[in-house]
């Protein structure tokens, strides 16, 4: 179990994860009713096991087991970081088990963040360090052992497999054999690292260790959560935002055969049953009359109006260089004001969570990228101290930010707390949809001017809701939101007067949180839609305008070559057809995409291909960096052709994946992505095709119709031929 | 009582006759590894055979299945198609989050068993009606290619 009152010396011993292929089954299985399908939990104990830090266990037997730090939700840092770990530790790889970290803030906590999170790409840039020295550390206690034990020079031995070997001698001793010896050792502050070109695991595209059971249906998700008499419940809040429960008639419901139980709170109603389909029918036959609150008028156009009006102001100072009043009088000026809209996560698993609440504990069962959140949130929703809560992590069916918010563990203990046993509460995707913590709406407002053919002032403002004023608020200081104006303030273009605002501005209503790309995902799309009007208007080609300014950034330069060679750029295309390209260094990655789009009579986009060059430094594991750019860029391109959330009434008016629609196989073309081989440290991926999909297209967009969108998602109407301007 | 043959074995359990199968096997028999994604048989997260035919559990109500085999993530290993598609998405390192894959590996076997060497058009056709929120869809593709090759 996961019980903090003695995590500093024992992190969680529970194993959901086991390396090497697991043998599909060929039986069908059936658990009794309720059965508990959640894993064995090992002894809650490091005793008798070589335990140098938070991360690595080996026993007696020669069972490596890593505790991971960061949650695994697809892009495969279940598998980059143990490779980390291994690689230092010289571990064998195919014998390891891996362990979700328990909720420890003193042991875990993202160094980039502060917190214990997993988000902004940073699982390898922030651990990249801490876990080689982790993996060295133990290393260099087993070699000393080993050596010791023999009476040599550790330096004569070698390790690798989890064995250690002194060659003179012919004598060699596994890992396993060494823990008592290890053990007593001090752990080494500053081990030496390996030389990159003595990696052996780092760099290779291992096989995922958390794929075979993701093949056969026996990988368990926060919500396949099953328990010896668990009920289930689902629930409906108000549907107007921030409204509350006026009454509730629950005669109807109650005679839903298997309805065991209406909870009625403040701000939601929640029906508790047998089996999710009688607590779906049982929410289905309530009557519940709302206090819609202050926010039942509030529309789309409102909010819209509001940002515009705040986009005007003057905003904080987020970087000023050169003389930005003096470079705007200077050359032939144009000018452009971009929109991003509200987008929801809609994440295929949808928000969920389990508890057992009594009167001295709480056990949550969740998929989370904010453990100790989760942990506090559900404490203080079960009136209980932090040490009693117990949070048992699984796989995220998906997270792309909606699960760095503990919200459904909160509502789901407040719920709990009136049921006997354990519940699991589960949303429908329509009040997944409607209830979302939604990426904010963006407004920027460029200014730039052209002299000889190049920029020489850009005056850039960006309007919208800070999520880290909330999130993190030491991310929020002097009225800038250093997520906000990510990828905006580092523009890559060379630019001797540059001058980047920020305007908070916080919708009515609408609750804002991270999304896949966060800030850089609106900053890239306007300086990149931007760069390419201004390449227009020097009567430049996108790609050369670029590179005329890429001087000062070699590696995004080299980037934006390979990527114009790979994609075919110039070369000739079908009417009404076009490439577009986009060039970003966010998440300290350098990445140029090349998205060729077609654009019909009747203004629909169709995707022909997608090419992408990455230098993102050390590629840890060039097939899952790979991956996550073709998934990314499927995720950036699903919002700029579909993705919008709108309010009328107070209400949000998408509910499910009929109206807020998804890319699907027939729609997405060939991706390809090219690794660029680098010596530097790792960058971040997870995020950063979903930030290079959308202006990528949209510059395609351009080039095909000469219609410059400025506004997200793609218009149609606005591209079909009849209304070409 | 109501009794269904899953996977080739006979199964008992007491559930109303209009219970979508989708939590019949969630819920009832604990056999989660069939997804709820949406609810209204629009994202293929919940998607089963029925006589070897894809279904969207989510709709489709136990009342209405009497004595159709109905096969399930859990028991498609148990077919060579099935086998073949579940090692080529391991080969081709199709899947990141994972939630969507139980019902992509199901339309993916179903399309096979019934077009052993599909066009991408026939791909196009089998394979529209799941979702995924990751965008594996370039490798769900190259992994029905390559599983065609050896079925």
């Amino acid at each position: 179990m996961y019980r903090s009152e003695n995590i500093a010396n024992s992190p969680s011993r529970r194993t959901l994860l086991k390396g090497g292929l697991a043998t599909g089954f060929t039986f069908a299985f059936y658990l009794p009713v309720r059965a508990a399908n959640e894993p064995e939990q090992a002894p809650d104990t490091t005793a008798g096991q070589f335990a140098p830090n938070a991360f690595i266990r080996i026993d007696h037997a020669g069972k490596t087991t890593l505790v991971m730090p960061q949650v695994e939700m697809g892009q495969g840092v279940y598998t980059a970081i143990p490779m980390i770990i291994a690689e230092e530790l010289d571990a064998d790889f195919s014998k390891i088990e891996l362990e979700h970290a328990p909720p420890n803030e003193k042991l875990y906590a993202n160094p980039m963040l502060g917190v214990q999170a997993t988000g902004n790409s940073n699982s390898i840039r922030a651990f990249w360090k801490p876990l080689r020295q982790a993996g060295a550390a133990a290393r260099a206690m087993l070699v000393q052992a080993a050596a010791t034990q023999w009476q040599v020079d550790p330096a004569s031995c070698r390790a690798a497999n989890s064995v250690v070997t002194h060659a003179a001698s012919g004598r060699s001793v596994a890992y396993g054999d060494l823990v008592d010896a290890a053990s007593a050792l001090p752990v080494p502050q500053d081990p030496p690292l390996k030389d990159p070109k003595d990696f052996t695991l780092i760099g290779k595209p291992l096989k995922r260790l958390d794929t075979p059971k993701k093949t056969d249906g026996s990988v368990i998700y926060g919500i396949d959560a099953m328990l010896p008499g668990m009920k289930f419940a689902t629930l409906a809040a108000c549907p107007v935002l921030g409204g509350k429960v006026a009454k509730v008639d629950d005669g109807a419901a109650k005679a839903v055969p298997g309805v065991r139980q209406i909870v009625v709170l403040d701000d939601l109603v929640a029906v508790v049953g047998d089996h999710m389909w009688a607590a779906k029918k049982g929410l289905d036959a309530l009557k519940i009359t709302w206090d819609e609150g202050p926010n039942a008028k509030i529309g789309s156009a409102d909010i819209w109006e509001d940002l515009r009006a705040a986009s005007k102001k003057d905003g904080a100072v987020a970087k000023s260089v050169g003389d930005i009043v003096k470079g705007l009088a200077q050359g032939d000026r144009l000018d452009g004001e971009y929109e991003m809209p509200f987008l929801a996560h809609a994440t295929m698993e949808p928000m969920n969570c389990t508890v057992h609440v009594t009167p001295d504990s709480c056990d949550v069962w969740i998929g989370t990228q904010v453990m100790t959140r989760v942990q506090e949130y559900a404490a203080k929703a079960a009136g209980l101290p932090i040490e009693k809560v117990t949070v048992h992590q699984h796989l995220l069916g998906g997270g792309f930010g909606r699960r760095l918010e503990p919200d459904m563990a909160e509502s789901a203990v407040r719920i709990g707390k009136h049921v006997d046993g354990p519940v699991k509460v589960v949303w429908t995707r329509e009040e997944d949809m409607q209830h979302d913590v939604y990426r904010p709406a963006y407004r920027d407002v460029i200014s730039a001017t052209l002299l000889n053919g190049k920029i020489n002032a850009w005056k850039y403002r960006v309007s919208g809701s800070s999520v880290m004023a909330r999130w993190l608020p030491a991310a929020f200081a002097n009225g800038i939101d250093i997520d906000a104006v990510d990828s905006a303030v580092d523009m890559p273009y060379d630019i001797p007067n540059k001058h980047v605002e920020y305007v908070r501005a916080e919708p009515p209503a609408v609750r804002t949180g991270f999304w896949r790309g966060v800030g850089p995902n609106n900053n890239v799309f306007a300086v990149e839609s931007f760069m390419d009007e201004l390449a227009r208007k020097a009567g430049k080609d996108p790609v050369e305008f670029r590179r005329s300014m890429l001087d000062g950034n070699p590696r995004l330069k080299a980037a934006l070559d390979l990527v114009a060679e790979k994609s075919g750029w110039g070369q000739p295309l079908p009417a009404r057809t076009g490439r577009g390209v986009c060039v970003q260094p966010s998440f300290a990655s350098f990445i140029a995409t090349v998205v060729e789009a077609e654009v019909d009579e009747h203004g629909e986009v169709k995707l022909r291909r997608v090419t992408a060059a990455v230098d993102t430094g050390i590629a840890v594991n060039p097939d899952i960096i790979v991956a996550q750019l073709q998934g990314g860029l499927v995720f950036g391109l699903t919002a700029a052709l579909w993705g919008e959330i709108t309010v009328a009434n107070g209400r949000v008016q998408q509910s499910n994946f009929n109206d807020y629609r998804m890319l699907r196989i027939d729609e997405v073309p060939k991706i390809d992505v090219h690794v660029i081989k680098s010596g530097e440290n790792p960058g971040g991926i997870g995020e950063t095709g979903a930030t290079a999909g959308p202006p990528a297209l949209r510059n395609a967009i351009y080039a095909a119709t000469g219609i410059a969108l400025r506004r997200m998602p793609v218009d149609r109407k606005a591209l079909a031929v009849a209304n070409k301007a | 009582m109501t009794t269904l043959t899953i996977n080739g074995r006979s199964v008992t359990f007491d559930a109303p006759d209009d219970m979508p199968l989708l939590w019949v096997l969630r819920d009832v028999l604990g056999m989660t590894g069939t997804k709820f994604g949406c609810g209204i048989a629009q994202c293929g997260a919940c998607t089963v055979h029925i006589e070897g035919n894809p279904v969207r559990s989510c709709l489709l109500p136990v009342g209405a299945i009497g004595n159709k085999a109905v096969t399930t993530i859990e028991g498609i290993g148990a077919t060579e198609t099935g086998a073949k598609v579940q090692k080529a998405w391991l080969d081709l390192e199709v899947i990141q989050c994972g939630y969507c894959q139980s019902g992509q590996i199901m339309s993916a076997a179903a399309l096979l068993a019934a077009t052993p060497q599909p066009e991408d058009a026939d791909i196009d056709a089998a394979m529209a009606g799941n979702i995924c929120r990751c965008g594996t869809y370039v490798r769900i593709r190259e992994a029905i290619k390559r599983a065609a090759g050896e079925v």
